[in-house]
């Protein structure tokens, strides 16, 4: 018999943050891939909200496309606040 | 540890000289404390190492389920039952958070199950010993939990994404297993005489393979060079299994039981305990499949592997069907909607 499928589970915590990878599972389908992880990563209280997506279905980046994704915002520092010194007289800003 | 003896499959610590340049970009990650993740490039070597190690560490989180399985029917209060139910059901999640970790290296959880059931993967040493009283229980806490903690806190700042990812939750649900162990102990050696007297003998039966669980000494540990190079292993055997005694020893003391080792003394030049010689003989006879509970361990999962077949397929057979429902159910409306 082939293996149950896979499934890739995130959390969201009780503090208002976003739904956060926690791990994966095997469940046969939806309804039991979310059982299975209130009973494998809610033990504790870490959760209010599952969400569970068949490991299959997620696309990812590869390790080979690093430098083309995120090589150009190296060099782009006025995106940050810090890149524009402000004057000590000038206050709330 | 939890994976006692990893080979490498390498009789040597590979040098840059060795290395083609991946491999030295690879090892110049792991010396910058990078991560190594799933799609990253990786030795072959590297790759079937942490399997082999992950596997170990799984299968000796389920298995290790089954001594402790044992009581809980007979555990003595209605708390204690519940208390040992929920360490157990930590302990599967132990085992499965690391089959995934495990998985993410290109092997499959049924390959690994099917390795284990054949007796071709190892699992721990100390879970092929009996639980012949509740004092066991407690014991098995303490120092088993406390010794698998000590090997795993370091763990989780391994080289290996995913594998350092299960060793932090494992490591935070951890900690309760040793406290209720000895919260076992403290009342039973605070107990009755024959309950005091149990304490005592569980000690004295775990404590040995206890100190056994952190593997071989260094100068028999052949594939540690690798291992450490690689980041999959932070400290050394012995290294590991002298801060055990030294953290154990005085919580015996308190608990007022004798730890059986005639040659243990405080030593106050090293600032550590000195120990007698660990026997040898019984670690490779338990690891050969020939310790008191090998057979029964083994064919307890393999067991539950095949009782449990067709509730599997039972699952996978529903929620096919439904899956093939909902299908139908859209190719039908959508062709209402053509004819319409
Ligand atoms: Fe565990
Ligand atoms: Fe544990």
């Amino acid at each position: 018999m082939t293996e149950w499928p896979l499934w890739e589970v995130f959390i969201r915590s009780q503090h208002g943050l976003a739904h956060k990878h926690v791990g994966s599972l095997h469940a046969p389908d939806a309804e039991l891939a979310i059982r299975n992880a209130r009973d494998v990563y809610t033990r504790r209280n870490e959760g209010i909200s599952i969400w569970v997506v068949r490991s299959a279905d997620v696309v990812a980046s590869s390790p080979g496309d690093k430098e083309a994704l995120f090589e150009p915002a190296n060099s782009k520092v006025y995106r940050h606040p810090t890149f524009f010194p402000m004057p000590d007289e000038v206050k709330h800003i | 540890m939890y994976a006692q003896m990893v080979d490498t499959g390498l009789k040597e610590v590979r040098t840059a000289d060795d290395m083609p340049p991946e491999e030295r970009a690879f090892q110049a990650r792991i010396d910058a404390d990078i991560k190594i993740e799933p799609k990253d490039w990786m030795p072959e070597a590297y790759r079937r190492t942490l399997i082999r190690q992950i596997s170990q560490h799984a299968h000796s989180e389920i298995v290790g389920m089954l001594p402790e399985g044992n009581w809980v029917t007979r555990a003595p209060t209605l708390k204690r039952k519940a208390i040992l139910m929920a360490k157990i059901q930590d302990e599967a999640g132990h085992g499965l958070y690391l089959y995934s970790a495990a998985e993410t290296l290109g092997i499959s959880r049924d390959q690994m199950l099917a390795d284990l059931h054949a007796g071709r993967a190892k699992y721990s040493s100390i879970f092929n010993y009996p639980t012949l009283t509740w004092a066991d229980i407690g014991t098995i806490g303490w120092l088993v939990d406390g010794a698998a903690i000590m090997n795993q806190i370091p763990l989780c700042r391994c080289s290996y994404g995913p594998y350092a990812r299960a060793m932090v939750r494992i490591c935070k649900e951890e900690s309760f297993h040793q406290r209720q162990g000895y919260d076992i102990m403290l009342a039973m050696s605070r107990g009755t005489d024959e309950q005091q007297a149990m304490a005592k003998d569980a000690l004295a039966r775990w404590w040995w393979p206890s100190l056994m669980m952190f593997g071989p000494s260094d100068a028999a540990s052949v594939h540690s060079g690798q291992s450490a190079a690689w980041k999959i292993k932070l400290l050394s055997n012995d290294e590991l299994r002298q801060r055990f005694v030294d953290q154990t020893v005085p919580q015996a003391d308190f608990l007022g039981l004798t730890v059986p080792d005639p040659a243990l003394r405080w030593n106050d030049e090293t600032g550590h305990y000195d120990f007698g010689a660990i026997d040898w003989s019984e670690f490779h006879n338990v690891i050969k499949g020939n310790g008191p509970c090998n057979r029964d361990r083994l064919q307890a999962r393999v067991n539950a592997w095949d009782e449990g077949a067709w509730v599997r397929e039972a699952a996978m057979a529903h929620a096919e069907k439904r899956a093939a429902g909902a299908a139908r159910a859209v190719a039908s409306i959508q062709q209402q909607g053509r004819t319409a």
